[in-house]
């Protein structure tokens, strides 16, 4: 590559992405909340109580798309650390830093909301079902490669370290989810479960998409947030942060008078 | 491949030298082991049950611990720096690091674990079983946990940070490993299992230098 075009993508991209990142966030919370509304509306109000499981089926609307969520802020992060190891993106591994805790806190609400829905529905806060399991090394690996950022001091070292194992983590995902639901299936009965119908109603279906797709917008709305604070602590000493702080400043004295 | 050749003989002359270090996995491995019919129980029969697991944790725990220091002294003395900058790949390096850490840890544990199988009273069946599952599985745990080593070899403090890093990744490895010793020790053929964890082998042993010379080269240049 260009080393000017290098140059820019390395020193210049937090110039440009922090005032868009700032423009984009009013409308992300506005795509988020109109997703939101309706789909909490509909699923904890209108949707039909299951003929099984009664109301407390309606965890599912938090748990399923927090489940999905956690994998796919995986998959984001793999490709974001492909382009921050091919082409040494910075902007790249600043997605992926701010990826982590998102992804984990996904995969904690997810385990979380499950334990709250197996009280009642397996008479067990926690089994050690396959899909459970494999949430659960998930969140590990995002625990891992958050300890592993941090022990580094030099960002630009722990940016590199992390986008490997991020790397090595997508390649393994497969591989532990498959022996953990071969492990599953040979070491226990088949857990019987009132969620494994083989369709799902379209009252409930709806906001369970409704849901899903909010969660894909407070996922990137709660990113842009932590990409510009990740940004701002990282870049503390160098110019474009210190202008900012001092139109901040102008502005404020400005009201002042 | 004479590179090649050369470090693996460097390093068996090494460790050679230095015989005492190669016993502290070993040793380690046995206390591990003895802590279990302490801790839980010494009924033969609930031994004899969790045996296969049981060896095979304590068997991945002794490897992992025994990584910690296979890229530091390279690293610290400069050599690491070198064999960076030579025309040689790192790859290599890595391989032959890994393989001859291997050979010097793993081996002896496998030779000792069937004596351990049997204090735990693990069906005498199950112990061709073992060592064929040790010997495929613990190459992959040395090279997958080689990973996490090289990634945290310029780190001052790193002890804890090892385990977080490898374990989840050792999951599989466990899984197939403790079955098929599990399924031999019922009487029933354990060739799945190890036929699966034949391809992991190959897997790891393929992929995972590629990975372990990018984070020695990360850590090289910090």
């Amino acid at each position: 590559m260009n080393i000017i075009i290098k140059w820019y993508y390395r020193l210049g991209a937090p110039l440009w992405f922090y005032p868009l990142a700032g423009k984009l966030i009013p409308w992300v919370t506005a795509l988020f909340l109109l997703f939101l509304i309706p789909g909490l509306y509909m699923g904890l109000v209108t949707a039909p109580a299951d003929y099984q499981q009664g109301e407390s089926f309606r965890i599912m609307y938090v748990h399923v798309p927090a489940a999905w969520m956690s994998m796919l802020v995986y998959f984001a992060m793999a490709i974001a650390a492909v382009v921050a190891l091919v082409w040494r993106v910075r902007m790249a591994e600043i997605m992926i830093i701010s990826s982590v805790p998102i992804g984990a806190s996904f995969a904690l609400i997810a385990l979380l909301t499950g334990a709250f829905w197996g009280k009642p529905m397996w008479g067990a806060w926690w089994v050690w079902d396959a899909r459970l399991t494999s949430e659960l090394i998930l969140l590990f690996i995002y625990l891992g490669i958050l300890a592993l950022y941090n022990a580094f001091e030099d960002k630009k070292t722990a940016g590199k370290a992390m986008s490997i194992l991020t790397l090595v983590g997508v390649v393994n995902l497969p591989i532990i989810h498959y022996s953990v639901v071969w492990w599953n299936t040979l070491h226990q009965a088949a857990t019987v479960t009132a969620f494994d119908k083989p369709s799902i109603h379209i009252d409930m279906l709806i906001p369970l998409l409704l849901m899903a797709t909010a969660f894909k917008f407070l996922f990137l709305l709660v990113l842009l947030l932590k990409m510009r604070a990740n940004l701002i602590e990282q870049d503390i000493h160098s110019g474009w942060v210190k202008k900012i702080i001092q139109d901040k400043q102008k502005l404020e004295e400005n009201n002042h008078v | 491949m004479n590179t090649f050749l050369t470090l693996i003989k460097r390093d068996l002359v090494l460790a050679y030298r230095g015989r005492g270090e190669a016993f502290n996995s070993l040793i380690f491995f046995g206390l591990v082991i003895l802590l279990f019919p302490i801790g839980i129980s010494a009924s033969e029969k609930l031994l004899s049950e969790i045996a296969p697991g049981l060896i095979w944790i304590a068997a991945l725990l002794a490897t992992m611990l025994s990584l910690d220091n296979l890229f530091k002294e390279d690293f610290q003395d400069g050599t690491l720096e070198q064999w960076a900058v030579s025309q040689h790949s790192l790859i290599s390096f890595a391989w032959a690091r890994l393989f001859s850490h291997w050979v010097i840890t793993s081996v002896p544990l496998i030779i000792i674990a069937p004596l351990f199988a049997l204090s735990l009273s693990l069906p005498t069946d199950a112990i061709g079983v073992l060592i064929v599952s040790l010997l495929l599985g613990t190459p992959l745990l040395t090279f997958i946990g080689g990973i996490g080593v090289a990634l945290t070899t310029g780190l001052k403090k790193s002890s804890m940070l090892l385990p977080l890093l490898v374990l989840p990744f050792y999951i599989p490895v466990l899984i197939f490993g403790a079955s098929a010793v599990d399924v031999a020790a019922d009487g029933w053929s354990a060739s799945g299992q190890l036929y699966i964890l034949a391809g992991l082998f190959v897997l790891g042993i393929t992929l995972a230098p590629f990975a372990v010379a990018t984070s020695l080269k990360v850590s090289v240049s910090q």
